[in-house]
């Protein structure tokens, strides 16, 4: 008696069309993308870095929220896909004139665009735009509120299969602003598909709540437990308007208890790597000599997630609702 | 206007009375019920009413209207049209208007506006603090003459405790009643649930904290002060035991809850639907388990539809965005005969929660100013529902009276088709031959 809503990234036959959130998509899917990308990679050392995957198709660049790095990774991968890229800087102009998040998306869809990145502030915006865009349309998720990052999370795991190969022995620590992150949510979906058998969520109790447990990780508030024996840690940025207020007294205090040093990395394996989404807070949430050091595969996860988000793009752009 | 409707199933909550037989109205009062009847009765026109129920017209506790507000698109007429095609013949409106209604003139006119649109009775609720600001407390006496039934903050919790302190003190004075909806003004300013589904959403939560605490307020305040409060629209098993504890001990306190708690939970977002962007937040299904069973055991004492005329575009944001609200006047019988019928009551039973228990509160509200309907007692108004018990029908959202057509329970199969309102008598409502097919 419910309606019945069927995951709306997928079409009937459970092919990607939208790329929304990593909740929902089966291991093969997520493998699958993966496996692209890796194909991809090799596009970005060559002379000429294009394919023609998406010759004549448009993609729209739609970002409400303010992003340099995430766009710009976006614009090149569309570009390397031979795709002709729009960028709007949404939060400064339509918007801005009072015009309807909707409205900007059926005037955008009238300039015949294949393809929406959107980044919105709010958490749930990309499911409104891929419910309300013509059946053609894909829509990929850059990032919305709190909820999801999707190619985000596709990079860390392309990152992590590289390093570590296999998925089903690995201690995962994600430490930091686990509460306001969609980085955090993203990986912690993608991971438990990937049948990762113990991830961590670490850090205070203002900012990782133990609802959290739900999405089936471990919560500890204590960092040297939460990195003991990890072969990944995964250090999220500290937003600058929550380190001084009701959720931490401090952005020293809060490097001190959670912040990633080379002492308490060596807690966590010898070989275990160091990630974080960027951009850092260098002696916020990471010391620099962590985040210069061996450990580290902060520089390549920026180069997987071009491979990644080509990947995504020629997939979807493949399927048909 | 003498009218008699024949060959009906009378239910009257009241006395607990279910028989067949006819009614018989005069003058805008019920003159003989069933076996009651007058003999000697001449009705000017005779209603066949086979197949249908005949109950109380349905109070409800909470229902906006928008006015003042929005009289320029005649909202006044369609939300109260809207009122009778759902049974509904008496509607309590909160005062979070525009402009709020803090001062005598403003309830005057949305009094006389509708009277003189003669559909549902409308009985206003005063702002307990001007504008709603939780500052300074309003001419409640002046409001109460002008047609207040009793005075409320909507919404916008009072911060300052020494304001609902003092607000709550001048309203015991003259014995009238508050309506508070218990939320705590910063645990509660999410915009879902706190749970693991709001977590995994990403969408800030309202802890059950939010309601408990401000619970625990009121309830102290009145026992310091003995003012009577109404408890709008709970939301959670713990708020539900505390009312329980508070109404044991004796405390003056009543409560209600909405038919989105009734049958809706934090699930039913789905996929970020706007629709279910509602206040309070839908909680966990033990939140609504507890809120069925409280309903059904008269510890909540009304059910109410908690209508909120919603603009078609303010819906269509993201969920954080999107304006809070969904209409429900032409769903409170549905409604209440879905949870009636899970919980196996009987018509009667079902039917209190939405007629005499509302209007006995009502009645108290008002101190005794006049009838209050809520009876098919000879000399009560006869302020009706006849509605068709068997058939079934689909919410289409196009197919509502009501200007608001958001709802989340959009395509759901309801039972109960209302074919006649009467509103003191006179028929406000009869239902088209297309809906009667």
């Amino acid at each position: 008696m419910f309606v019945a809503r069927r995951n709306p990234q997928l079409n009937r036959n459970d092919e990607l069309i939208h790329l929304l959130s990593i909740e929902g998509l089966p291991a093969s899917i997520v493998l699958h993308i993966l496996d692209t990308a890796g194909t991809f990679l090799s596009v970005n050392d060559r002379d000429v870095k294009k394919v023609p995957l998406l010759r004549g198709k448009s993609v729209f660049n739609l970002f409400f929220e303010n992003s340099t790095r995430t766009r710009t990774t976006f614009e090149i991968a569309a570009k390397r896909l031979s795709a002709d890229v729009i960028n709007l800087d949404i939060a400064r102009s339509s918007t801005a004139k009072g015009e309807s998040l909707l409205d900007t998306i059926a005037n955008l869809s009238a300039m015949h665009a294949d393809m929406f990145v959107v980044r919105h502030s709010q958490s749930g915006a990309p499911y409104l735009i891929a419910r309300h865009c013509a059946p053609h349309v894909h829509v990929v998720n850059a990032g919305d509120g709190r909820h999801s990052h999707p190619t985000q999370g596709l990079l860390d795991m392309y990152t992590i299969r590289h390093y570590k190969k296999d998925f089903t022995q690995l201690v995962v620590a994600i430490v930091g602003d686990i509460v306001h992150s969609r980085v955090a949510r993203s990986d912690i979906h993608a991971l438990t598909t990937l049948g990762v058998p113990e991830i961590r969520a670490v850090g205070p109790k203002t900012l990782v709540p133990g609802d959290l447990k739900e999405m089936g990780v471990r919560v500890c508030h204590d960092m040297s437990e939460g990195i003991r024996g990890a072969d990944v840690v995964i250090m999220l940025r500290l937003q600058n308007e929550r380190m001084n207020g009701a959720m931490l007294p401090s952005a020293g205090e809060f490097f001190k208890t959670f912040g990633l040093t080379a002492e308490k990395l060596a807690l966590a394996k010898p070989d275990a790597i160091v990630m974080h989404p960027g951009p850092i807070n260098r002696g916020v949430e990471i010391d620099s000599s962590v985040a210069d050091g061996s450990q580290s595969v902060i520089l390549p996860q920026v180069t997987y997630g071009i491979a990644v988000r080509m990947a995504v793009m020629s997939i979807i752009a493949g399927n048909t609702a | 206007m003498k009218t008699l409707i024949r060959n009906a199933r009378l239910v009257d909550p009241q006395s607990g009375q279910d028989e067949s037989g006819a009614i018989a109205i005069a003058d805008g009062l019920i003159v003989g019920a069933g076996a009651r009847a007058p003999a000697d009765f001449t009705a000017e026109r005779t209603i066949d009413a086979e197949g249908c129920v005949v109950v109380p017209g349905l109070v409800d506790l909470c229902a906006r209207l928008g006015e003042p507000g929005h009289e320029h698109e005649g909202m006044l007429e369609s939300e109260l049209a809207a009122a009778v095609a759902g049974g509904v013949t008496s509607v309590v409106c909160p005062p979070d208007t525009d402009p709020v209604l803090d001062e005598p003139g403003l309830v005057e006119m949305l009094k006389f506006r509708a009277q003189s649109l003669d559909l549902a009775r409308v009985f206003p609720l005063g702002a307990l603090t001007r504008g709603l600001a939780g500052e300074a407390i309003t001419e409640m006496a002046e409001l109460s003459e002008a047609g207040c039934v009793g005075f409320a903050q909507a919404d916008v919790a009072v911060r300052d405790t020494l304001v609902l302190h003092r607000a709550l003190q001048y309203a015991a004075t003259f014995g009238y009643t508050v309506w508070l909806r218990p939320n705590d003004a910063w645990l509660g300013q999410g915009v879902a649930a706190k749970g693991p589904l709001a977590t995994r959403m990403g969408l800030s939560g309202v802890p059950v904290l939010a309601e408990t605490i401000a619970l625990a307020t009121i309830f102290e305040l009145v026992r310091d002060t003995g003012a009577r409060v109404h408890l709008s629209r709970l939301s959670s098993a713990a708020g539900v035991e505390l009312v329980r504890q508070a109404k044991a001990e004796g405390l003056p306190v009543t409560c209600d809850a909405s038919i989105h708690q009734l049958h809706l939970i934090d699930v039913d977002m789905g996929y970020f639907d706007a629709a279910t962007r509602l206040v309070p937040p839908l909680r966990q299904q033990r939140d609504r388990d507890a809120i069925r069973a409280a309903l059904a055991d008269a510890t909540i004492d009304a059910l109410v539809s908690d209508h909120t005329p919603v603009a078609e575009d303010a819906k269509h944001l993201p969920f954080a965005e999107a304006e809070p609200g969904a209409t429900g006047l032409e769903l409170l019988l549905g409604l209440a005969l879905k949870w009636g019928d899970a919980a196996r009551l009987g018509l009667a039973q079902t039917l209190a929660a939405v007629t005499t228990r509302p209007a006995a509160l009502l009645l108290r509200s008002r101190q005794g100013d006049g009838a209050v309907p809520g009876g098919l007692a000879p000399g009560a108004p006869a302020d009706l529902c006849v509605f068709a018990a068997d058939r079934f029908w689909n919410v289409e959202p196009a197919r509502l009276v009501s200007r608001s057509r958001h709802t989340p329970f959009a395509g759901h199969e309801l039972r109960g088709c209302v074919r006649w309102t009467f509103v003191a008598g006179r028929v406000a409502y009869e239902a088209g031959d297309a809906d009667r097919a």
